[in-house]
């Protein structure tokens, strides 16, 4: 259960109050339209034949058998692409369909049409591909060798960000170190890429049904691409069964497109669960060494770090991802002096992008792995640590930016330690006879744990997170707002992946312009761009561009009542229905007031510019930060190396609770996703291969998985904010990791005064079990 | 081959080829969409149905095995008045729910839970649903949500 702060006397419907999803309704009666259930008139399928090696040369692609397969329609490869051969969110560097190298596992080579998914699957099957193959490069380290031969003529480092600041030879009088490691996760979003793609008459453009996370960045890839103007690629938006970063960069979109273009008629593609783990992108694999110092009383002095983050194949979000992680290595602690150093490189391993957390993930779990180290190192109780250097409104963070916004790291910390530790026995449940439940136990039903075994430990994670995009990025958000006959009308092309902005748009509304009854129109690109749904960035982003649109509306129809009515626009307020000024009592229903107008207004809204890094990886890179902290209790195995999540407790800054309902909804959610990443998910690559792309193998948090959630929002209303509200959406993911591992090495630590090191997750039952292998870490002082 | 089978109170025969799954059927021959599909090896329970009153997941069945059987798939689940199932209320009302891909699947094993025992705990509910997976909402306001609905089932 959630504990959550009582909310305040609100009007039903406004700003603050938990309200329910509008589209909750046609969710659980099934008839909300998901990307996969769309069809259309004369509508045929699509499909993709992807590379069975992770690194060759193609020597021929002889497609000729597959136009005999019947009932095909279209056989198209890199020859058929009219536009732009590549694609990517930062730089083209991926082709729409590989021509003469693939370089890694899934790479599109082909795509077919035919007139159902068996013809197409047959017809994929006919194409006769001749590889050369090739050794495949997948150490990322090896990649940033000058002497390792370059898999991609754009070479094999996509980007590479020191972080010089301070004193670079600053010294602590305790130093500890370690290198950390995190595996490759998988979005794992429930609803599978799908895509309809509808030509226009004559073959000049098309209409795309699609489920994304950033309507006109695809469409401007697309475009590209397809060799159209943009404005002749209309996006709408498909329903979208979760996205958590997974579609952000483009899967389907474009080969769709093309099918349909080159059939002129309607092509549906849809991925199933084993083609979706090569579809998209996913979360980076890092190595990171990092060195602390601080005084012997636990004052951080300097932070030293080389990361290498494993883009694989293609550049995607790297060179962003990267920037998030040297920027923020430290966590959310004042620290005078850092020198770090990032690398991106390509392999031959899946292409890696975004998801939740985007770079912060990684350097979380290192950094908070240190503070932990640096705690037994100093003799510290690690929470005191912790406190000690938390990070306050007003500290400067290791690229020299002051940071502004509300920054309540200690209030985190302090809220989280006053919320209840279980009351659960350790070992489980007892039964009615005494004996322990089962299913509460580390191994849950393979009832392989004795219950006088397991041992609870208790365990800190603290992190920091960027809002919004950075360095420079030209970022915004467009709303419509439209008031006629008393009814609002928004328009917004914010893509709504579960998280909830459909339900916060219609409350910003009302709370705003204050009408009640507001209707959300389709999203699409009809209007300018919202930017991408990820960063936490859409409350901010695209809830001010709304309540500007709403205030603007709202302005207009005072000054027309105001002329029509003889009276003080400056008096005016709307209460849901009427137009009323306070003083007088006077009152006219919007409906009436809004008679013979059409207010109709669109704006942009901007977060203040932000600055790329220098050379030392200074500036004030970043819009604002958001701060939560995680406590986590487990029962270990130690023998069996079997881990159960008990309790996370959690306290995080939020700004302004605008809808507390959904937030708890993000908090539990993101905090099964940390879960997943502490001690479940990981995608297997041997030698460049995939392993464990389906969810038998893939191991996801189920009901019995998931531990209690204890939460308590801090609501400090940040004044860089519009609405006062930071994103809520990452903050969970983040630092609900490394809680748990450092609860899982207080436990092993408990057995026999050592413990395990656990420099690496997922932290797999071998890890905790089998005697410890040398390990990097070092304590000095 | 032919395939008769009740779905959702009204009796179909559908020509199919003997591979075609229950899934297949459903979306594709009768055109009921709400029933998902979100991982092809019975990991997730997005397609969960029921099948003479009991949840199965329907990417498991082949239609065949469904001959002769009575389907509700989520659109089967108000009433005819439109009045929504009280699991389905529930759902909405807890907050249930985001991307809702795992919703239909969630309602059809929870209702068929709830069935054969109305008056489950926490640790019922959440052994009942096991099968179901759902990536957005941590599982906890699905619990809850079943909690409600049994309540109103009472």
């Amino acid at each position: 259960m959630t504990v959550l702060d009582a909310p305040s006397a609100i009007r039903p419907g406004t700003l603050g109050d938990s309200v329910l999803r509008p589209d909750g309704t046609a969710k659980v009666q099934g008839s909300f339209e998901f990307c996969s259930d769309l069809n259309a008139e004369g509508c045929v399928w699509g499909a993709t034949l992807r590379s069975p090696h992770p690194y060759a040369r193609i020597r021929s692609i002889d497609v000729s058998a597959a136009w005999r397969v019947p009932g095909v329609l279209a056989v198209i490869t890199a020859d058929d692409v009219p536009g732009q051969a590549n694609y990517g969110l930062i730089v083209p560097d991926q082709p729409v369909f590989a021509a003469d190298v693939v370089r890694y596992v899934g790479e599109p080579i082909a795509a077919v049409a035919g007139d159902d998914p068996e013809v197409c699957r047959r017809a994929l099957a006919a194409i006769e591909v001749d590889y050369d193959v090739l050794e495949p490069l997948i150490d990322a380290e090896a990649a940033l060798d000058p002497n390792t031969p370059a898999i991609h003529p754009d070479g094999n480092v996509i980007s590479s960000q020191p972080v010089i600041h301070g004193d670079r030879d600053a010294t602590g009088d305790v130093v500890v170190e370690a290198t950390y490691e995190v595996g490759m996760q998988d979005q794992a979003f429930l609803g599978l890429e799908a895509a309809l793609a509808i030509p226009d008459p004559g073959g000049r453009g098309l209409e795309v049904y699609v489920a994304t996370q950033w309507m006109h960045e695809d469409r401007r890839q697309m475009a590209d691409c397809l060799g159209l103007d943009p404005e002749s690629v209309r996006l709408v938006l498909g329903g979208v069964g979760g996205a958590f970063g997974a579609r952000e960069d483009i899967s389907l979109q474009i080969h769709t497109s093309l099918l349909a273009l080159r059939l002129g008629r309607p092509v549906r593609m849809a991925y199933d669960r084993a083609e979706s783990f090569l579809g998209h992108v996913h979360r980076h694999p890092a190595t990171m060494w990092m060195r602390h110092h601080a005084t012997a009383d636990g004052q951080l002095v300097k932070v030293e770090s080389r990361m290498v983050f494993d883009g694989g194949a293609y550049a995607s979000t790297s060179e962003a991802v990267l920037l998030n992680a040297v920027t923020q290595a430290p966590g959310p602690y004042r620290c005078p002096n850092a020198v770090i150093e990032g690398h991106a490189v390509r392999t031959n391993h899946l292409p890696c992008g975004a998801m939740r957390g985007f770079g912060v993930v990684q350097v979380c779990f290192a950094h908070e792995s240190q503070m932990d180290k640096l705690a037994d190192a100093c003799g510290v109780d690690p929470w005191e640590l912790r406190l000690q250097n938390a990070m306050h409104t007003g500290d400067t963070t290791i690229t020299g930016q002051v940071v502004h916004n509300v920054a309540p790291v200690e209030e985190c910390l302090r809220a989280t330690a006053a919320l209840p530790l279980p009351d659960e026995p350790v070992g489980g449940h007892p039964r009615a006879d005494g004996s322990a439940d089962v299913m509460k136990t580390p191994g849950g039903a393979g009832r392989t744990t004795d219950a006088s075994d397991v041992v609870r430990g208790i365990g800190w994670g603290v992190s920091m997170k960027n809002l919004m995009y950075s360095a420079g990025f030209d970022d915004y958000s467009t709303a419509r707002c439209r008031l006629a006959d008393g009814v609002v009308t928004l328009k917004f092309a914010t893509v709504e992946v579960g998280q909830g902005f459909v339900t916060l748009a219609g409350q910003i509304a009302r709370s705003v312009l204050g009408v009640d009854d507001v209707v959300l129109g389709r999203i699409d690109t009809q209007v300018g761009s919202a930017g991408s749904t990820s960063a936490s960035r859409q409350t901010w982003m695209s809830g001010g561009a709304v309540a500007a649109a709403c205030r603007a509306v709202r302005d207009r129809l005072f000054l027309h009542v105001a002329e029509q009515h003889d009276v003080d626009p400056g008096q005016l307020e709307i209460d849901g229905t009427d137009v009323r000024d306070e003083a007088s009592g006077w009152r006219i229903p919007v409906v009436d007031a809004s008679a013979g107008v059409d207010i109709d207004e669109t704006v942009e809204y901007r977060h203040p510019a932000t600055e790329p890094l220098d050379e030392n990886g200074q500036g004030d890179c970043h819009v604002g930060f958001v701060f939560v902290a995680h406590r986590a209790v487990v029962d270990v195995d130690p023998e069996l190396g079997l881990v159960k999540v008990v309790q996370i407790a959690t306290a995080q800054d939020v700004g302004r609770a605008l809808n507390p309902l959904s937030i708890t909804g993000q908090i539990e959610g993101g905090v099964a996703q940390g879960l997943g990443l502490a001690v479940m998910e990981e995608i297997i690559q041997t030698d460049g291969i995939i392993r464990n792309g389906n969810f038998t193998d893939y191991l996801l948090p189920t009901f019995l998985d998931m531990p209690d959630v204890v939460a308590t929002l801090i609501e400090q209303p940040d004044p860089l904010a519009p609405l006062g509200a930071k994103g809520v959406g990452e903050p969970p993911t983040i630092s609900s990791t490394p809680a748990i591992v450092a609860a899982i090495r207080d436990a092993l630590r408990q057995v026999d005064g050592v413990g395990r090191p656990l420099d690496r997750v997922p932290v797999r039952p071998a890890d905790i079990c089998l005697p410890a292998r040398a390990s990097a870490s070092s304590t000095t002082g | 081959m032919n395939v008769t089978l009740t779905i959702n109170g009204t009796a179909h025969t559908y020509d199919l080829e003997p591979r075609t799954l229950l899934v297949q059927l459903i979306r594709e021959h009768a055109g009921l969409t709400g029933t998902n599909i979100g991982c092809d090896t019975s990991s997730c329970g997005a397609c969960s149905v029921h099948l003479d009153g009991e949840a199965v997941k329907s990417c498991t069945l082949l239609a065949v095995q469904a001959d002769g059987a009575d389907v509700t798939t989520i659109e089967g689940m108000a009433s005819a008045d439109g009045t929504m199932h009280p699991v389905q209320q529930a759902f909405m009302d807890e907050h249930g729910l985001q991307c809702g891909f795992c919703t239909p699947g969630m309602v059809m094993a929870a209702s068929s839970l709830l069935a054969e025992n109305p008056s489950p705990t926490d640790e019922d509910v959440r052994i009942g649903l096991e099968g179901n997976l759902c990536r957005c909402t941590g599982y906890h306001n699905i619990v809850k949500a079943v909690l409600t609905a049994s309540g109103a089932d009472q």
